[in-house]
């Protein structure tokens, strides 16, 4: 009989934990002890993907520093769900700012660490779509060119969702929002981890919250690395993308088992890794289940916008190689 | 007086301070659902139960789950047709669970590291006597020995087994295994009685101070067929054949075999023949291989082994080394109707293997029993219309198969014990299926099904060893690892992580997770998310 190895005993390769495996190789999620850094009773939706995205990068930068970290955080959903004054649901030193400056506000933070020679202290920055793409670009641009000591985590759900769902640059083509409401148009929008990559910074990664330890993994990588470093992370929105709050991980699954979300990282520009593809599916089954892309299929079926975007999909596959077998 | 900080005027607080358990509408809920492997168990065993802790390597642990239910593991683990593997989720995701194959190691290292079953816990109970030492006697007293009766097992035959033994050739069950298991039964402290024909079942309560019998005898009269034979033809009964295997003089079948019928014991017979230097074994079945009752796998074997297999035929005629066979053919409704195409074959023996009919002797005279199509009846708790007499395997009503008998001996020593103390036994309440739909298959990696090596063809046209070798440990441990454990928790910790709440609490190793009601805001990504469906939503009462 041929020899097969026992990887991750078969039923644990994509879940939390398992009883079955050394604790050293569980994600962080699973642990009783794991530092819960946005805690309970915060206001988010039913299904928040922000909110899970957010515990599960902080959580894992938390463990990856020893808990030493600090964090700044860009106006936006997950500022306002998780601190109306004078409440907070954050369990770090945590600061907020303006909309547009979370990385200016990181730099400082890190420059001021830097003056009073705490080197082993962290700063991570955070923000939405909106508060990265569109209104703190430039500082965050600045920060890449600069160099400097922080990871800037974006969590992207496709639209400024805390004013009510307005578009923004980092918006899907055909996607309806409350300023786009016949449908986002082709070819407009941002790439970021791209913007990043050309900046040549140490590290720039995406990831969903659908594969905890691929996200993981990668906010480790990056507290392995100093300088400048970028993690783009899908997070679904059951309220501005029209799915049910229990749909929250399987939209950003199939997010990236369609290929319209690539998932890789790279390191200096380069592409180290990408993450493949399991279970290819067409782009239909991911915008069928929300309701932001409903126009698509009533009162007409547009098969041709649909095919434009599985286009889309296609070409990630083929550039990044979504589909070549590992090793 | 201000005394904070620059524009502060708050003391800070903690976001726990807002229950938002207040939203939800729908409340999440950890449930056991009923996996399709232990609904499909005619044994009644755990399966998915003894598979965990076969996972985790306590192999001692997942035998004493298993053998609470079923003491024949090791038996069980060659002869079952394994329904439960037909059930298994994992069928639709890649294959089956060789749960069978499992269940077999377990059941052979039991033996080798010689398991014991634990005492009783109970004695003092009362005197029950089981009449017939195959699989359904065995298992009513290991059952009822368990529940603290003192049992006697009375058997006609000079060996324990019943049709394990005498029905079943050595290829597929090893007389040292079956040995084994019957003898572990045995140190519990049953008194079997070998070459003890009980003729009057009353008399025989009466006379050893009985308080209830367990009548199974089993089926083991070959039917016969009226087929005209000359004088010199050579025409055995199947059932006949098998048991002589069991003596010291092989049966003489002759090189070219003719085996009448389409069941398992037809192909026992016939690979049997091989096996005896037959150069052709022939099973003569009047309908097709779609409408054969025996086992796909068993006639796959068969048929690798060199067994040959004339379909849509009848034996009209028997003569010295001859038969006339008559080809048919389906009508509407699927039954097979001559078509006068008459066909000759050579035959040294024709053995008929067209089933098998109860031996009622025992039973003439008691009152209130009642027979029909030759076989027992018996109520849903397995007693005959006498009161005190109960009856099962294959001499009631059922499928004939050795694991159905070993879980009618389980129902009818729970229903004695009940009866025997005034009371009814009621069955635990069963959960609800935990069918395909309610997984989350996405967290199950890819594993194909670990084969059991079959015996090299050539090698086991020859002999009778057995076909089927067993798993080694770590192959078995792979295997058992591959059960997605449909409908109960396995801790993979997948709730705790995936909710944006943290209102999962959870609770140790061993001891599974609690909701936090009070942050829990009803999204129901646990459910989703959960790999085994053991989360479900229920409406809040508002």
């Amino acid at each position: 009989m041929a020899f097969q190895p026992v990887k991750y005993y078969q039923t644990g390769t994509f879940t939390v934990g398992n009883r079955l495996l050394p604790p050293e190789v569980r994600a962080v999620q699973s642990s009783e002890r794991r530092s819960n850094a946005l805690n309970s009773g915060h206001r988010a939706c039913q299904g928040c993907g922000e909110a899970l995205g957010a515990r599960y990068a902080i959580d894992a930068a938390m463990q990856a520093t020893n808990n030493r970290l600090i964090a700044a955080n860009a106006t936006g959903c997950l500022e306002v769900f998780s601190t109306p004054y004078p409440e907070t649901s954050w369990q770090l030193p945590w600061i907020h700012s303006l909309f547009g400056n979370a990385a200016a506000v990181a730099t400082g933070i890190a420059a001021a660490l830097k003056a009073k020679g705490k080197a082993g202290v962290r700063v991570v920055a955070q923000g939405g779509d909106g508060g990265t793409t569109d209104i703190g670009f430039g500082c965050l641009s600045g920060m890449f060119e600069r160099n400097d000591d922080v990871l800037y985590l974006c969590y992207d759900n496709e639209a400024y969702m805390n004013t009510g769902v307005q578009r923004s640059s980092a918006t899907p083509p055909a996607a309806r929002t409350a300023t786009t409401t016949a449908g986002n148009v082709f070819n407009e929008g941002k790439n970021l981890p791209a913007i990043a990559m050309a900046h040549g910074i140490p590290y720039v990664a995406t990831a969903t919250i659908a594969d905890l330890h691929d996200l993981e993994h990668k906010v480790k990588r990056a507290m392995q690395l100093c300088g400048a470093r970028y993690i783009h992370v899908l997070v679904s929105c059951p309220l501005g993308w029209g799915h049910a709050s229990d749909a929250s991980i399987r939209i950003a699954r199939l997010a990236k088992e369609t290929g319209l979300f690539p998932v890789f990282e790279a390191e200096r520009g380069e592409l180290t890794s990408v993450s493949h593809i399991r279970h290819k599916v067409p782009v239909e089954e991911y915008l069928r289940p929300q309701r932001r892309f409903a126009h698509l299929f009533a009162p007409k079926l547009r098969s041709d916008v649909i095919a434009a975007l599985q286009d889309i999909a296609d070409r990630n596959i083929e550039r990044f190689g979504l589909l070549d077998r590992p090793g | 007086m201000m005394r904070k900080p620059f524009a502060i005027t708050l003391d800070r607080g903690s976001s726990l301070a807002n229950h938002t358990g207040t939203w939800r509408t729908l409340r999440p809920q950890y449930v056991d659902r009923l996996p399709p492997c232990n609904a499909g168990c005619p044994a009644g065993e755990d399966i998915q139960g003894w598979l965990a802790r076969a996972e985790a390597g306590d192999y001692e642990g997942a035998w004493r789950l298993l053998t609470e239910e079923n003491p024949l593991p090791a038996v069980m683990g060659r002869v079952c047709y394994h329904p439960c593997e037909g059930a298994c989720n994992r069928g639709q995701l890649d294959e089956a669970v060789g749960i069978n194959s499992i269940e077999r190691f377990l059941g052979d290292e039991a033996i080798r590291r010689g398991w014991s079953f634990d005492k009783p816990k109970k004695s003092g109970g009362k005197r029950v006597l089981v009449v017939g030492a195959g699989p359904s006697g065995l298992s009513a007293a290991y059952h009822l020995a368990r529940l603290g009766h003192q049992v006697e097992i009375r058997e006609a035959g000079p060996f324990a087994g019943g049709m394990m033994r005498f029905g079943i050739p050595k290829y597929r069950l090893p007389r040292d295994v079956l040995d084994a298991e019957v003898q572990r039964i045995l140190d519990m402290g049953v008194v079997l009685k070998l070459n003890t024909k009980v003729a009057n079942v009353l008399q025989a309560k009466e006379e050893g101070g009985f308080h209830a019998v367990f009548l199974a005898v089993g089926a083991h009269i070959g039917k016969r067929a009226y087929i005209p034979a000359g004088a010199s033809a050579r025409i055995l009964d199947a059932v006949s054949v098998l048991r002589s295997m069991e003596g010291a003089e092989r049966p003489q079948l002759g090189r070219r075999v003719i085996v009448y019928g389409g069941g398992n014991t037809a192909l026992d017979v016939a690979r049997t023949a091989k096996r005896l230097g037959a150069s052709e074994a022939i099973i003569v079945y009047r309908r097709t291989r779609e409408k054969m009752p025996a086992h796909d796998s068993e006639l796959e074997e068969a048929l690798q082994e060199g067994v040959m297999v004339k379909w849509l035929s009848t034996i009209r005629q028997a003569e010295g080394s001859s038969i006339t066979v008559e080809k048919m053919k389906l009508d509407e409704k699927g039954f097979p109707q001559p078509t006068g195409e008459l066909e000759t074959l050579a035959a040294d023996s024709v053995v008929l293997a067209l089933g098998q009919d109860v031996d009622l002797g025992l039973l003439d005279g008691v009152p209130g029993l009642e027979i029909a199509d030759g076989v027992v009846k018996v109520g849903p708790n397995m007693m005959t219309g006498h009161a005190g007499i109960f009856a099962g395997g294959d001499m009631v009503p059922s499928e004939r198969t050795v694991t159905v008998g070993v879980g009618h001996g389980k129902k009818a020593a729970r229903h004695i014990d009940a009866w025997l103390n005034g009371k009814t036994f009621a069955k635990s309440r069963v959960n609800a299926p935990a069918s395909f739909d309610k997984l989350n298959p996405w967290y199950y990696s890819d594993a194909p099904k670990t084969m059991r090596p079959t015996l090299d063809i050539v090698r086991r046209q020859s002999t009778f060893d057995e076909v089927l070798r067993g798993l080694d440990e770590k192959s078995a441990l792979f295997e058992a690892r591959r059960c997605l454990s449909c409908g109960n928790c396995f801790e993979c910790d997948n709730c705790y992580g995936v909710c944006p709440d943290n209102a999962v609490i959870k609770l140790g190793p061993g001891k599974g997770f609690e909701f936090n009601y009070d942050y829990c805001k009803g999204c129901g990504l646990c459910a989703a998310e959960c790999p085994c469906g053991a989360i479900e939503m229920v409406p809040e009462s508002i």
